[in-house]
Formats: C-alpha cells, sequence, structure tokens
C-alpha cells in the first residue's frame, strides 16, 4: 500500500508548454510523478514523450508553466544541472566511450582521486560495488566495447545510480534486449525500486507496463490523453487513448487477397561471409514472406547480401526465373530490388536534407533531364508520395530530421515506391515506431502488394509477423531451420526452430 | 517576420556577406587609398587565383575530404607548361593551347590518383593528399632540375595584363568558374549527389548510386581547377617556378572555411567560397595599406579563421531555431 511517503510527489510538472517552428510539442502539460513509483509513459511518436523528458532533462526549457522538484522551481538550463540535481537518463542510444574501461565509464564524472592522479584502487572498488547492484559480472577494467548490448545497458544505468540519483528515466529500454535480459532488467528496476528510487519508464511494449509499472500515463499530440493507476486499465483501452479511436485489429490481414505461385525472387545457395552454410528460399508475387530468428541468426546480414551492401561469397539470385549478377545496392536497385534498412536514421534517410531530396534520391533520373534536376517535377512527385502515404509535414521542403519516426520510414517507403522497386525487402520495419503508424505501414505493404510486388519482411517481433506474413521462415545459426505458412502459425512452433528443439 | 527572414538570410550566405561589405567600408574609411579603382583592381588580381584553387577545394571539402596537395600540384602544373610553352620546336599557335592542355592534365591526373586511392584503399585523404604533397613537390624538382623557367613569349604574357572596366581578366575568369561551379552544384545530379554523399554517404550508396565515382570526380575537379590556376599564376607573374604554391592548400582553405563550407561535408556554397577568398584578399591589402607588418597582418588573417568557425558553429544552431 502506498503510504505518506510514496504519496508525495517528487516531480510535478504544471501547465508546460514547449513550441517548435510550425509544431506545438506540448501544451499545457501537468503532471505528477510520485517518490519510488515507477511511471510509464506510453504514446506515438510525436506524442511529445522525448519533448517532455528533455525539459526535464535541461535539453531544452519549456516556453511556459513550471516543473517542481520535490517542492521546489527546478529550471535546468544544462543537461549537467540535471544531472547534479540527481536527475539521470539512459537513452536508447548509449553514450558510452567505447575505448575506456567499464570503471571509467562508470564514473566518468566524478572518478576518485589521489592528488592528482585517479585512486585506482577506489574506482575498481566502487566499481564492483555498483556493478553487484546491477547484476553485471564483468572485469571493471575491462573496455565497453568488448560488452553485449545488454551488457552496455547495465552500464549506463550502474553510471546513473552511481551518483546521487532521484529519478531514474529510460527510454525504451527493452528495444534491444532478449526476453531473459528484460526479465532481469526487470528484477533490478525493482530493487532499486525498493530503495527508493523514482523511475519514469518510456515504452512501446505496452504488455511491459503490466511487468513494470505502477501508473502510465498517455501522451497524445503534444497533451495529456490520462494517467491512470495500471491496475485500472487494460492494453486495449491504453491503444485507444493513444491513438484517439477505436483500433479492431493490430494487424490488417486481408484474406481474400492471395499470393500467386509465381516466384518473383528466388535465392539458391546463397554464402555469406558471417554464416558456413548456405541459405535458399523464394519469395512469390504477391506475398509477404517473414523472416523470424533470434537475434544473431544472420537475418540482416542474409538480406544486406541479397540486395550487395555487404560481399556475396557465393550462390545464385534469380528475379522473375532470369539469374541476376548483384554486386553492389546499384545492381540490386537497376534490378527493381530495394532494402529498407533496420536503420533508417544512419542508412535509409539524409536527415539534414529536404524530404523532396530523400523521396527523390533513389530515382533522381526521373526527375532530371540530361543531368539537370527539374525541381517542380521533383517537388510534384515528392507533394504526390506524401498525400498518398499521408506523410505527417509542413511541406515538401521540410528536413527529415524534423519529422517523427513513423513519417520517416513513410519517407523511405515512398523513395522505393517512387523507384518503382518490385522486391520489397524490409528490416525491422516498425522498430521504434508507434500503434498507430506500425497499422498505416501494413496497409501500405497491402497495397505494395495489389501492384504485384513481392515483400520480405526481417522482424525480431513475432507478432507482426504472424500477423501480417503469408509465410514465415525461420533462421537459426545463420541457416535456414524451419518454414511456417500462415494456417500453421503458432508462437511456438516457430521458436522451436528458432532455437532448433524439435 | 520579416525580421525574421532577413536574420535567417544574414546568418546564412548572406551574412558573410556583410561581414565583406563591413571590411570594405571600415578600410574605405579609415584608409584613403583603399577605395581607388587601382587597388581594387589590384584586391581582384590578387585573390583570382585562391579563388579558383577554392572552387575546386569546396568540392572536395562537401564530400567531407581534403585537398593538402593543391600548392605543390600547382608548382608541379607550371614547370610542365612553362616546358611546353618555352620549347622552341613549337609553334607559338600550338604552345599556348598545348600547355593549358599539359597544365590541366597534369592537375587532374593527380586529383584522379588521389580520389582513387583514397576509395580503393578507404583511407581519409588527409594522409593521401598529403603524401601528394611530397610526391608532386619532389616531381616538379626533379623535372625542372630545380630551376625557375621565365621569358614567356610576349602574347602569352599579354594576356595577363587585360583587364576590362578596370576588372583584371584572371579575376573575370576565376567569377565564370565560381558561377559555373555554383550552377553545378545547385542544378545538377551531380551536385546534389555532392551535397547527399557530404551529408551520408551510406545512405547515397544504399539508395542504388557508385559513390566512389562522385568522390573520385570531386578530386579530379580540384585537380582541374588547380591546372587552371597554374596558368593564371603564370599570366600574372609570368614565371614558372619547382618551389612556389607553398601554404596555397591553407589559404584556399581557409576561404572555404571563412565562406561557410562544414569541414564534415554536406554544407556549404561555393559564392560563400567566393566571398570568403574575398574577404582574405580584401583584409591582406587593406592591413597592408594601413602600414601592418606581414607578420602581423598573417596574426589577423589566422585569427579571422578561427573566428569564422566559431561563427559557424553557432551560425548553424541559430539558423535551426528561426527555421
Amino acid at each position: 500500500m502506498m503510504n505518506a511517503v510514496n504519496d508525495a510527489n517528487i516531480l510535478s510538472i504544471k501547465n508546460v508548454s514547449k513550441n517548435f517552428p510550425g509544431v506545438c510539442a506540448l501544451s499545457d502539460v501537468s503532471l505528477d510523478i510520485r517518490k519510488g513509483e515507477v511511471h510509464v509513459l506510453v504514446g506515438e511518436n510525436g506524442a511529445g514523450k522525448s519533448t517532455l523528458i528533455k525539459i526535464i532533462c535541461g535539453f531544452h526549457p519549456g516556453d511556459s508553466g513550471e516543473v517542481l522538484l520535490e517542492g521546489v522551481h527546478y529550471a535546468p538550463e544544462t543537461p549537467r544541472a540535471a544531472m547534479d540535481a540527481g536527475i539521470r537518463v539512459v537513452y536508447q542510444e548509449f553514450n558510452l566511450l567505447s575505448y575506456l574501461s567499464v570503471a571509467e565509464n562508470i564514473f566518468f564524472d566524478h572518478l576518485p582521486r589521489k592528488g592528482p592522479l585517479v585512486d585506482k584502487k577506489k574506482l575498481h572498488d566502487d566499481t564492483v560495488k555498483v556493478l553487484r547492484r546491477v547484476g553485471l559480472d564483468v572485469d571493471p577494467w575491462q573496455p565497453v566495447e568488448l560488452l553485449g548490448v545488454a551488457q552496455m545497458q547495465l552500464v549506463e544505468i550502474a553510471k546513473a545510480i552511481s551518483s546521487k540519483c532521484r529519478v531514474l528515466i529510460l527510454d525504451e529500454p527493452t528495444a534491444t534486449l532478449s526476453p531473459s535480459e528484460i526479465s532481469r532488467l526487470f528484477d533490478i528496476i525493482r530493487t532499486e525500486k525498493q530503495e527508493g528510487l523514482t523511475v519514469i519508464y518510456i515504452s512501446h511494449h505496452l504488455n511491459e507496463i503490466y511487468d513494470i509499472g505502477d501508473r502510465v500515463t498517455v501522451l497524445r499530440n503534444g497533451e495529456i490523453v490520462g494517467t491512470k493507476s495500471v491496475k485500472e486499465i487494460d492494453i486495449p483501452q491504453i491503444v485507444s487513448m493513444m491513438v484517439g479511436r477505436q483500433m479492431e485489429s493490430e494487424y490488417p490481414f486481408m484474406d481474400e487477397f492471395k499470393q500467386t505461385d509465381i516466384p518473383i525472387l528466388e535465392v539458391k545457395r546463397l554464402r555469406i561471409a558471417a554464416s558456413p552454410h548456405e541459405i535458399s528460399f523464394a519469395l512469390k508475387q504477391g506475398e509477404i514472406l517473414g523472416i523470424a530468428g533470434l537475434v544473431g541468426s544472420k537475418r540482416t546480414e542474409t538480406v544486406r547480401a541479397i540486395f550487395g551492401a555487404d560481399a556475396r561469397l557465393g550462390g545464385e539470385i534469380l528475379l522473375n526465373g532470369k539469374m541476376i549478377n548483384i554486386l553492389t545496392p546499384k545492381d540490386a536497385v537497376e534490378h527493381g530490388i530495394c532494402l529498407l534498412t533496420e536503420d533508417r536514421k544512419s542508412q535509409g534517410l539524409i536527415l539534414d536534407m529536404q524530404l523532396d531530396c530523400n523521396i527523390s534520391l533513389a530515382s533522381i533520373d526521373k526527375v532530371s533531364k540530361l543531368g539537370l534536376i527539374d525541381y517542380g517535377e521533383e517537388r510534384r512527385q515528392a507533394e504526390r508520395f506524401t498525400a498518398s502515404l499521408a506523410i505527417k509535414t509542413p511541406s515538401v521542403s521540410q528536413l527529415v530530421r524534423n519529422l517523427s519516426g513513423g513519417n520517416q520510414q513513410k519517407a523511405v517507403i515512398a523513395k522505393w515506391m517512387f523507384s518503382d522497386a518490385n522486391v520489397l525487402i524490409f528490416d525491422e520495419p516498425t522498430r521504434g515506431i508507434d500503434v498507430g503508424a506500425k497499422y498505416e505501414i501494413y496497409l501500405l505493404m497491402w497495397d505494395l502488394l495489389s501492384r504485384g510486388k513481392g515483400i520480405l519482411i526481417v522482424s525480431s517481433d513475432l507478432n507482426e509477423l504472424m500477423g501480417i506474413c503469408h509465410r514465415i521462415i525461420v533462421f537459426s545459426e545463420g541457416q535456414v531451420s524451419g518454414e511456417v505458412l500462415r494456417p500453421e502459425f503458432e508462437q511456438e512452433r516457430i521458436l522451436r526452430y528458432a532455437y532448433r528443439v524439435s | 517576420m520579416d525580421t525574421k527572414k532577413i536574420a535567417y538570410l544574414m546568418l546564412n550566405e548572406a551574412g558573410i556577406g556583410v561581414v565583406l561589405v563591413f571590411l570594405c567600408l571600415v578600410f574605405s574609411v579609415f584608409v584613403p587609398k583603399f577605395a581607388t579603382m587601382n587597388n581594387i583592381s589590384n584586391i581582384f588580381t590578387q585573390i583570382s587565383i585562391n579563388t579558383v584553387i577554392a572552387v575546386g577545394m569546396t568540392f572536395v571539402i562537401l564530400l567531407g575530404g581534403i585537398d593538402l596537395s593543391v600548392g605543390s600540384v600547382l608548382a608541379l602544373c607550371t614547370i610542365l607548361a612553362g616546358l611546353t610553352i618555352t620549347k622552341e620546336t613549337l609553334p607559338l599557335g600550338a604552345a599556348i593551347p598545348l600547355a593549358v592542355l599539359a597544365s590541366m592534365a597534369a592537375g587532374m591526373a593527380c586529383g584522379l590518383f588521389n580520389g582513387w586511392v583514397c576509395e580503393r584503399w578507404k583511407i581519409h585523404s588527409f594522409v593521401v593528399t598529403l603524401g601528394m604533397l611530397n610526391m608532386a613537390r619532389g616531381a616538379v624538382l626533379q623535372v625542372s632540375n630545380s630551376r625557375t623557367i621565365y621569358s614567356f613569349p610576349k602574347e602569352f604574357n599579354a594576356f595577363g595584363t587585360l583587364s576590362y572596366y578596370g576588372i583584371p581578366l584572371i579575376f573575370i575568369i576565376a567569377v565564370l568558374l565560381v558561377l559555373i561551379g555554383h550552377f553545378i552544384l545547385k542544378k545538377t545530379v551531380f551536385g546534389r549527389m555532392i551535397y547527399a554523399i557530404g551529408n551520408n554517404e551510406e545512405a547515397v550508396r544504399l539508395s542504388g548510386h557508385n559513390t566512389k565515382i562522385y568522390k573520385v570526380t570531386a578530386f579530379v575537379i580540384c585537380g582541374a581547377t588547380v591546372g587552371l590556376a597554374a596558368i593564371l599564376y603564370m599570366l600574372r607573374l609570368n614565371i614558372a617556378s619547382p618551389i612556389l604554391g607553398n601554404g596555397f592548400e591553407l589559404s584556399a582553405i581557409a576561404a572555404v572555411v571563412i565562406g561557410g563550407t562544414s569541414m564534415s561535408g554536406g554544407k556549404g556554397s561555393l559564392i560563400g567560397t567566393l566571398i570568403g577568398a574575398a574577404i582574405i584578399g580584401v583584409l591582406n591589402n587593406g592591413l597592408l595599406l594601413m602600414g601592418m607588418s606581414d607578420f602581423a597582418r598573417q596574426i589577423v588573417t589566422g585569427a579571422i579563421i578561427v573566428a569564422a568557425v566559431i561563427i559557424d558553429t553557432y551560425r548553424a544552431r541559430l539558423s535551426k531555431m528561426l527555421s
């Protein structure tokens, strides 16, 4: 039960608003975070979660309103000031210095000193102590770059709680973790909570709310839709609060639409550097074929090799029954094969260029004559795709950096729709994208299918694959370990193939 | 709203233009000899060669690269052109075009080498062009027996002194080159790719483009501008020498950076580069007329470069806030 101390608010956000050029990111937001609770923030991308966090963390000030930290006016001017006040964040992208040791990373801001030198003995002992708190068993002197993703995250958390930490903010901490790593993370959060730590937890995975949260706040379009105790609300209610309407199903699967039997892309005895095995499979016209598998099962490496992004050691690729020679992405694009990479920010888009330039990037020849760009035509085409894909942007001149995650992904899709690709390979197409935009992206895939394209999807979200695919092939340790047709879709069966247990 | 727009422009290319105008006004008021036709014509002549090299340098820097070899390659180009033009067996009508051709070809060959090595072995251009800086210098000393060539034909030297309404021919050539380059960068597919690759090379590659060709071409363009600059140098000073061109790379880089092109690539323009070169030229000229020593002028120019980069970092932030 909550006692008097627990009821006290550690952070009170009062009527905070924030405007960016052309966008109202937060409008009149008021929110209380109670001491010692795990408070989950959910909302679609662009709902204002990050803006709110950034105000609390001193990245930018709010335009109006006030924040109270334990009843005292709190307006950090720099991230440093927020840290000194005991507000610590662990971002999705880590901020670790990869060549430095675990110990140096954790205590980077306040290395123990002996005169002008670092007190190595104390640093070592302090590190061991804080590593034990987060349940991480590594050598304090090990360079961070040798750690796995889950371990790096624990180092980030250790860093956050190693000094005065009143509020720990976790931004999508489970996006890259395996189920067992997630449950360990939750154990750590529970233990720290016992010690009096307050946690603000941001997530797109709604089921996590029930594992770890005490209360949940839903944001939409920069406003707070509501704050509820997790006991009072179920997932469908949260989803409809997030999107502002009732959702019938998470995945649109159109039963009346059948794939053909004509193979559009055949991969035969493909060899890649990352695997000693040969990989063979075929994608049919009008089909969504899913590739499931554990992290590290070489799914990304395989599709990158098919696209020519990485070297292929052997094997054949047939397009519409004809063998084609793909050595570079250029060859693949010329044959109408495209790859929507896992990391769209660093590989799919040019963030600091305009939306229209990004949309025309793979089809620049279609908007140019004799090497001269026809700006009017480029703009018209971009506007056409912006409208048909419902990309939310003030204009096609907007820098892609300023679009939300879902709209950025749509921009990548627009780029390949413009290039008229026939085989679309999506690598983790909805990672970090909110429910509403996900649904729209699935609908776009169906629209593409109806035009006779073939779609290959790599995803770590099994529910997503089972929701939208005609067929799923399962990868395990660099080879195809099983194939499941839609009528036989069953989580357990796919996982058995993935872990190779019969 | 309008003040915002003006402020926005000021922070971009126009801002650097305002600095130039301001400098000119200050010098005009305090240095009597500054605002004379004669002196302005002098400044034009003085900045022409640096402007031409800086055009090529802008292409390379927009791709996130750098070319440190332009100074010694320029020396190599002058010597090759000088040897051609003074060859007695060649009739004059053929010697002059052949000399220009030799200079351009040598510059482009060095650029091709720079670009190819960078791309083939994925080495940063800083290292490759540092190597070329030494190789070209060694080669030119070898070829010329470390002798300077003078006594070009009268007809050739006559070009160098041509001017129209007080504007020297070599400056007109430099400005034309800036305009052509600006057109290429802003209007052509090639230019679009330069900016795109400078911003995110991997995304461009994965969109189905051969990024290597664009990058190598940028170095070849840089080499070609050096070849042209070499001819302008000969026109102006009537010598070809294996030891000239020391430090030219730094002046060119300074012009590009002062002109607002980002050293990490993807942002910048040739109009900025022209203004950058003009600012260096005006400062040098004005301070000289004020009686400042060579050494002191060097200190001021250096400080201006650092200031330009500092302003640039704020400019990006401010214009983001205003846009």
